[in-house]
């Protein structure tokens, strides 16, 4: 396959950006995306030129380390897989591929397609935990049954990876998405519930003061999210934050 | 450096741990404020230390090179976790863990390191519950269990095809519970590039920040090194593209030992390579194999029928497939061991049997699976079980929600359905069971520094049985390390911050500056891939799935010259002072090229077979790995001398007080 590609290219995080055209040929319907991109980088350093700065690592969709809008879209055309998953066989010889990093202020870029989502981290770090020491001195595992439907719901939640696709999507560039979701795994389990109340008001100030827009309920971000996590999170998140701002 | 002590407790083994925590010495609450220590990595042992140190009081700095510690490779661990909890009432117990992982390791880890591993495993569990990790449950709200290679219990835990995403954003969540609170410092995007020894102690490390290239000099009363495993030494293997070994190698390279390098997993079930492009390999969980049949064609002429593209896998009559695991090992059947699962794999295609195109692929087969919970199914909801349709919608939907993930995964990589189609796997490097050399307490031989998780050597022998690395991590930061490590740092409560002024910081510093800038200056015709897969390749062919003296010879030849060739013709493009991927990759590949050495020799010297080890000049008639009890009973501890030729070789022997070595059978 011929391909042309059109990518973001941005020195560091105040350089102003522009995007550069490359062509590439011997591009293989069974590559990978990144694989493609690997080509392409492989061209740049024989040509003395510098390679594209783009996130990854595991590349097999769970890291969620791997960004990049393509063609518009967080990672690509393809539906529940994030940019290391999406393969060429999805394009055809001739196309041009749009390439640009995740955009959001509160994602700065830290050079052409990658960004810094460390604004995730810190929102964790407002509550998206059970505070337990980790001593191993708790009750069995199996002391308290739980419905499998909460179960398996909390896990659903749970298999969010970070990757901020549904903040890149969100013409608001909220992240009530990523947040609900982990509201929703502990609210969902009688181990988170015991501080439910302080655990969504801290995150949601985080989320607030972290420069995130508004949840507007358009629902991009479900399309485009890599693990299909559902809005319902975000329904079941205003509900705790309602019933924590009674509480409160 | 002086003779290995592995500093075993007295005392009975189920005893043994009981004891030592004990009568090791603790710091108090209010010294332990004035000690730092420093974890690099962030997978479940880095992340489980971190937490649980800082719980404890230590001031805690963590280094990840990821943009966040969630990205950290465990997060892809797939299948699930071990714990001795018997809630299936099937014989469980602490001792059968500790003997599958014995005899799993094929009699070359060590005893009391294992049976404490089996010992802790139930609490990990409890642990995980208890911070909200979403584990399978059953209709009666309780933990559901699976079964995985070369046991006879069910005792793994799981999360679907996703539990090292789950265990390990549990203990990212503890993590964040600390860095909200201020007891561990968080450093992401920066690598770790040295170990500082002051005075015979670890006392530090040299950071580069990969986005600034700004390099860092951080001081702590000890270091822990918990950096995973080194596969990438064979450019395509299932870690993540960042994994490396430079952590460990750094460590040996200041005076840590590094035990048996050469005994390397590669495990049964990942995704063919594809092309020259592949950049990584894909596993498909071992879990597959409760449910997944493995076979090949039995006459040659189908399997090239097949590779052809003339005939379909699902075309062909039950009576012509040789389901080969099912044949040679009937106790274990599909569930043997992954040493012994691949090397029956790659047996198969060397024979002419392989079903893909390159010829390296075998069949994992779900139809059979998929019509008994069909019919099971059918059976409980009152439908017909003689409809085939039927059956078939059913089976594949109790195969959806056991391995859905996966089952999607593969079917984006390869374009198949496998639900309709058989998968094709073949073995990859998975997981290296070799590592820096510790003691019972986690030490390695440089006082101060410590190594957890796949980073040391101690649990897993020769080779490694499934949902046990993730035993591990878990087992060794939450629960080991945080108490050994206070037996040394009670003796460091009046040391006060250490200081990085020291020439020692400066020298160290100063190293790192230069090679980095030596990699940017070089300005050869080869980019760092490059010579990563070329070292990939010779590891491949030559300290593989099987090895010889005359292919391990030549591997030592041929790494030696391919890092001279490196060092002269390197093309790192731009500069040390930003973001630089490729120079962080040159790093990381210069030390490849040293460990890869240091491997094959490891590989050579050991002339037994054993686990994931298999020389061929040491097998049994059958074809399978011969040990030599008498001469190899020993872990080999390698000092570094300037250059992995000059290593020197120390030995640690393997005493097994209440466990019988004998010849592993799943037979």
């Amino acid at each position: 396959m011929k391909l042309t590609l059109k990518v973001w290219r941005q020195a560091n995080a105040t350089a102003s950006g522009k995007m550069v055209t490359y062509p590439i040929d011997e591009v293989s319907p069974d590559m990978s995306f990144l694989e493609m991109m690997d080509v392409l980088n492989e061209q740049l350093i024989q040509k003395g030129e510098d390679p594209v700065a783009f996130d990854h690592d595991c590349r097999e969709g769970i890291c969620g380390m791997c960004s990049m809008f393509i063609n518009g879209e967080a990672h690509g055309p393809d539906r529940l897989v994030t940019t290391c998953q999406l393969h060429m066989r999805k394009f055809k010889d001739g196309d041009t591929i749009t390439i640009e990093p995740f955009r959001a202020k509160a994602f700065p870029v830290i050079k052409d397609l990658a960004v810094d989502r460390s604004a995730f981290d810190r929102i964790q770090q407002a509550g998206g935990f059970v505070s337990i020491n980790t001593s191993g001195n708790t009750q069995d595992a199996n002391a308290i049954p739980i419905d499998k439907h909460d179960a398996d719901k909390a896990f659903d939640a749970a298999t969010c990876i970070g990757c901020g696709a549904c903040v890149a999507t969100c013409k608001n560039a909220s992240a009530m998405l990523f947040v609900s979701a982990k509201v929703s795994q502990y609210a969902l389990l009688p181990q988170g519930k015991v501080e439910a109340t302080d655990r969504v008001m801290n995150m949601v100030t985080q989320m607030d003061e972290e420069g995130f827009g508004n949840c507007t309920n358009t629902g991009a971000c479900e399309v485009e999210c890599p693990k299909g996590i559902s809005l319902e999170n975000i329904a079941r998140m205003n509900r705790e934050y309602l019933t924590a701002s009674v509480k409160g | 450096m002086g003779k290995l002590d592995a500093k075993i407790p007295q005392g009975p083994l189920s005893e043994k741990w009981t004891n030592h925590k004990s009568n090791i010495n603790l710091v108090s609450p209010a010294n332990k404020r004035l000690i730092d220590v420093i974890v690099v990595g962030t997978g479940l042992a880095g992340a489980s230390a971190s937490a649980t140190l800082a719980e404890l009081g230590y001031n805690v700095k963590t280094f990840c090179f990821q943009d966040s510690p969630r990205r950290a490779h465990s997060i892809a661990a797939q299948g699930g976790i071990n714990a001795a909890k018997n809630y299936q009432g099937d014989g469980d117990s602490t001792y059968r863990l500790f003997y599958d992982t014995i005899k799993g390791g094929d009699y070359r880890s060590r005893e009391a390191n294992v049976y404490r591993l089996a010992e802790v495993s139930a609490n990990i569990i409890d642990q995980c519950v208890a911070q909200g990790v979403p584990f399978a449950r059953d209709y009666g709200g309780l933990l559901d269990n699976r079964s995985f290679g070369g046991v006879l219990v069910s005792r793994t835990f799981y999360a679907k095809g996703q539990t090292g995403q789950q265990l390990l954003l549990g203990a990212y969540s503890a993590m964040n519970r600390q860095i909200g609170r201020g007891k561990i410092k968080m450093y992401n995007r920066h690598e770790m590039m040295d170990l500082v020894v002051v005075d015979g102690k670890a006392r530090g490390i040299i950071a580069r920040n990969l986005v600034t290239g700004k390099l860092e000099r951080h001081g702590a009363h000890a270091v822990v090194i918990a950096s995973g495993g080194y596969g990438n030494v064979f450019f395509l293997s299932t870690n993540a593209m960042g994994s490396n070994v430079s952590a460990a190698w750094k460590i040996h390279k200041r005076g840590a030992h590094f035990a048996n390098p050469c005994f390397t997993q590669i495990h049964p079930t990942c995704i063919p390579v594809s092309g020259d492009h592949q950049s990584k390999l894909t596993l498909m969980s071992e879990s597959l194999r409760n449910d997944g049949r493995i076979w090949v064609p039995k006459k040659l002429e189908d399997a090239k029928a097949i590779r052809e593209g003339k005939l379909k896998p699902t075309e062909l009559a039950e009576e012509d497939r040789d389901y080969y695991l099912e044949r040679r090992y009937p106790a274990f059947g599909n569930l043997v061991p992954r040493d012994v699962a691949s090397r029956a794999a790659k047996e198969r295609c060397d024979a002419g049997f392989g079903v893909n195109k390159t010829g390296e692929a075998v069949y994992l087969d779900f139809a059979a699976a998929i019509e008994r919970y069909g019919k099971e199914q059918a059976h409980v909801k009152g439908l017909d079980e003689n409809d085939a349709a039927t059956v078939k919608k059913l089976g594949q939907e109790v195969i959806r929600a056991k391995y859905g993930n996966l089952f999607q995964m593969y079917e984006k990589i390869v374009d198949q359905n496998p639900y309709e189609t058989p998968m094709m796997i073949y073995p990859a490097v998975h997981y290296t069971m070799g590592g820096v050399w510790v003691d019972y307490n986690l030490m390695t031989s440089i006082p101060g520094c410590y190594a957890i998780g796949e980073a040391n050597f101690s649990d897993h022998g020769a080779n490694r049985l499934g949902a046990s690395a993730l035993m591990q991590g878990l087992a060794d930061g939450y629960f080991v390390l945080p108490y050994t490590i206070g037996d040394y740092l009670s003796n460091d409560i009046r040391t006060g911050t250490i200081a990085t002024d020291s020439p020692e910081f400066e020298a160290a510093e100063k190293a790192v500056a230069d090679q980095l800038n030596a990699f940017v200056n070089t300005k050869g015709k080869n980019s760092v891939d490059y010579y990563h897969k070329k070292l990939g390749k010779i590891m491949w062919n030559k300290c593989g799935m099987s090895r010889n003296a005359k292919g391990l010879k030549e591997a030592i030849k041929e790494i030696k010259e391919l890092r001279e060739d490196f060092y002269k013709y390197v093309n790192v493009p731009g500069s040390t002072t930003e973001f630089n991927e490729q120079l962080a990759k040159a790093g990381r590949v210069a030390d490849f090229l040293e460990l890869g050495e240091l491997f094959a020799k490891d590989a050579l010297e050991r002339t037994e077979s054993c686990g994931g080890h298999f020389r061929e000049e040491s097998q049994t008639p059958e074809g399978e790995a011969l040990r030599d009890d008498k001469k190899f009973t020993f872990v080999s501890a390698w000092e570094y001398q300037g250059e992995p030729a000059k290593a020197k070789l120390h030995k640690e022997d393997l005493k097994y007080e209440e466990i019988e070595v004998k010849t592993r059978s799943y037979k």
